[in-house]
């Protein structure tokens, strides 16, 4: 068997395409590629260049040949539409050059990834760091810097890429990676626990409240190259903690694969918030490239008294599929999920989420707003499954569409699945129009055609944004504005 | 015609043989009418006349197509003008139906629309602090429940709340000319006479209402200069606040006649 050899390129080969995205620039840096496609040897090189213990390639190698049992069997039950992926033409692993161990501190970082960042709005350098904020940066395959460690620290938070997690944490990361995504899980998380390459990794010891805000920012940059990421995040009795995630791509002609999986664990009476931005390329206004964005998130409220909540603003991505989930297994246990898809000229997206209860009082919420534009489709797919011993589980769902105009769709395919007669269930769902009479009412005050759209849609989503933290809030509403350009007037 | 102690002003409006058509079908057959300065006039006629058509036309409602004349706004076409750009240079209709917007909040509603007409005048932005100063005096001067523009815009609200809603936004924008629209239709004798007050606090010298309207009650709150009749897509008969009560006690039925015979 011969091994095969690292190649290396420069990042911006790829043509751009001409598109308003402005996150879409390419960052000029030479890249470290495995070479294109999947095989036994692509996982072992992952392993090798990332240094990894035995037993997680073996982990990986597991999931690897279970993948190829599947053989090539995407599921097929989402409400989306895409030419067959070549999983054989997809770049597995791409990392900035030149950095054969990840950087030792900020000094080591490549000036030019730094400057990256900061243009995405996530300075990383000392003195000009978001506030409250610390923030894992990864980019194509690995991660170039965690911000704030030292006073994380202190108090007792592990916050740090995967990549270092298994070389520093092995005990956790066996204990828990798997845990609740099982690598056999789905089809897309086979693949990604095959050949994942970094994410972020979060550990919230006994009785801490996290004392800032955790954030990682993703960024695909290589042409032709798949994420895999995978987060893991564990809160220990009684701990805190609100997560961020952000994300972005260049605008590239072809699609790109992302295949992530983020695993999150609350133990008894703790409590994780999981915000997403999720702001991947779209593609151009006629459908052409975009990012392909598969990913499975799910958490286990496991402990008693223990909460999990889920917020999502889903604007990017050529195709978002994705059903953040909580598994409500401890009692009293509390799921929330609050999401705002958007999807606008040809973009599709099929999400929502899962609840399982398990445990005695449980309780779950699912607030799914949905806006169609241009020839967008957009699909709320939920279940929500009360088991035998779930005594006293009670759940909310409302889901709304808001369509503008009259080219696109939305859907809305709610599963409820009730086998313990003590449940509550109760289901709202709602589809509207931006009216012509209330656009019309905004213009008589004075606010354009278009400023109207903007303020109704925002209002449509206010339930959401409140659920997001401040500055997030402020940033998810100027996304939706950027996303609907073209769509209004 | 009667003349009142308002007129003399500078017009503000003139309208000129206006015709419009929805669908196909001929509402408004050509209407005149001008409005000063500091006059206050009232449009009455029977239902399915036009008379909400007309203010929705001036407005720039987009179902309407205009089929001739014109109507003038301080020398200015005004049909030419997108629906935004005549609210920013000061024609404001208050709505029959003030429409909802589940989720906007009606502070960032009424800020929205004070510094797009702010903006219009080579304005600055009104500060938040400023802004909030300026909103508790007019609803006060309004006499309004402060709560209301802490909710959704009009989401939510009983038909009496809407209507005192949009004389606040009244109040907030102060229209040169403020076309009220049935905004009687609904409201107990309570109710009435709050959004009347709040009207009167408004007028001035330099502004105008015109009040469309089906009865005759709301005009003993708010005092017409000039009582015009639409009937049929136009105006039959113009006076004094004395045509409204001869309205109120004969109905609209020997108008008609008087009109089909000639007279």
């Amino acid at each position: 068997m011969t091994a095969p050899r690292v190649i290396s390129r420069t990042g911006a080969t790829s043509e751009e395409l001409d598109t308003d995205y402005k996150w879409g620039f390419t960052i000029d840096i030479d890249s470290d590629l495995a070479p294109k496609g999947l095989s036994e040897d692509v996982v072992r090189l992952i392993s090798a260049k990332k240094g990894e213990p035995e037993w997680m390639l073996e982990w990986r190698l597991k999931a690897y040949r279970y993948w190829v049992k599947l053989n090539q069997a995407e599921p097929k039950w989402a409400n989306i539409h895409h030419p067959e992926i070549d999983f054989q033409d997809i770049y597995y692993y791409a990392a900035p050059k030149s950095k054969d161990d990840a950087p030792k501190s900020l000094d080591e970082v490549d000036p030019e990834i730094l400057e990256a960042f900061e243009k995405l709005g996530i300075p990383l350098a000392e003195r000009e760091r978001l506030a409250g904020v610390a923030v894992d940066a990864v980019l194509d395959s690995v991660s170039v810097a965690t911000t704030y460690q030292e006073s994380l620290e202190k108090a007792g938070v592990i916050f740090c890429s995967m990549s270092e997690a298994i070389k520093n944490h092995p005990d956790l990361v066996k204990k828990y990676l798997g845990s609740v995504v099982p690598y056999a899980d789905n089809f897309y998380a086979s693949l990604n626990s095959a050949v994942f390459s970094d994410g972020s990794f979060a550990y919230i010891p006994k009785g801490v409240r996290c004392p800032m805000e955790l954030m990682t920012y993703f960024r695909i940059n290589q042409a032709d190259s798949g994420q895999f990421e995978r987060t893991l995040i564990i809160a220990e009795e009684g701990a805190y903690v609100s997560y961020l995630e952000g994300c972005t791509a260049p605008a590239r002609k072809t699609h790109q694969l992302h295949a992530a999986v983020v695993e999150l664990v609350a133990l008894d009476d703790a409590e994780i918030k999981y915000s997403t931005l999720q702001n991947w390329f779209p593609g151009d206004k006629d459908g052409n490239g975009g990012v392909y964005n598969f990913v499975t998130k799910r958490g286990k409220a496991q402990g008693k008294n223990s909460k999990i909540s889920w917020t999502q603003v889903e604007t990017g991505s050529a195709i978002t599929w994705k059903y953040p989930s909580v598994i409500l297994q401890g009692d009293n246990s509390v799921g929330e999920f609050y999401s705002v898809a958007l999807v606008n000229n040809y973009q599709q997206a099929d999400t929502g989420t899962k609840m399982i209860h398990i445990g005695k009082n449980t309780k779950s919420t699912i607030v799914a707003k949905g806006i169609s534009a241009g020839h967008g489709n957009a699909t709320y797919r939920g279940l929500v499954k009360i088991m035998p011993s779930a005594d006293g589980a009670r759940n909310f769902t409302q889901c709304d569409s808001l369509l503008v105009g009259d080219q696109c769709g939305a859907h809305t395919v709610p599963y409820i699945e009730v086998r313990n007669p003590t449940a509550q269930m109760e289901h709202e769902a709602s589809t509207s129009k931006v009216s012509d009479e209330q656009v019309f009412y905004c213009q008589q005050r004075g606010i354009s055609m278009e400023d109207a759209h903007y303020m109704i849609i925002n209002g449509f989503c206010r339930g959401i944004f409140q659920e997001l933290p401040f500055e997030f809030a402020m940033e998810a509403s100027q996304l939706l504005k950027v996303s609907l350009e073209g769509a209004v007037g | 015609m009667t003349q009142s102690a308002g007129s003399g002003g500078q017009t503000l409006l003139e309208v000129r043989g206006l015709s419009a058509s929805v669908g196909g079908l001929e509402i408004l057959k050509g209407v005149d009418l001008t409005v000063k300065a500091g006059e206050v006039h009232a449009i009455m006629g029977p239902n399915g006349s036009g008379k909400s058509t007309f203010a929705n036309v001036l407005a720039g409602k987009p179902d309407y197509e205009i089929t001739g004349g014109q109507a003038l706004f301080e020398g200015a076409d005004l049909l030419a003008m997108e629906p935004e750009i005549r609210s920013r240079l000061g024609v404001f209709l208050a709505f029959q139906y003030p429409l909802e917007l589940p989720g906007v909040r009606a502070w960032q509603f009424l800020k929205a629309a004070v510094d797009a007409q702010r903006k219009q005048a080579g304005e600055e932005e009104l500060s938040a602090r400023a802004f909030d100063r300026m909103l508790k005096e007019k609803i006060e001067l309004v006499d309004i429940d402060p709560d209301l523009v802490k909710r959704a815009v009009n989401e939510g609200f009983s038909g009496g709340e809407k209507k005192r809603n949009e004389i606040l936004q009244m109040a907030v924008l102060q229209p040169k000319l403020a076309i009220l629209d049935e905004t009687d239709s609904g409201l107990d004798i309570d109710a009435l006479r709050i959004v009347s007050d709040g009207v009167n606090k408004l007028r001035n010298e330099s502004n105008a209402v015109v009040l469309v309207t089906h009865y005759q009650r709301i005009l003993n709150y708010i005092a017409p200069d000039q009582v015009h009749v639409l009937m049929d897509g136009r105006i039959v008969r113009s006076g004094g606040p004395e045509l409204a009560h001869e309205l109120e006690e004969r109905g609209y039925d020997w108008i008609k006649e008087a009109v089909d015979a000639g007279v």
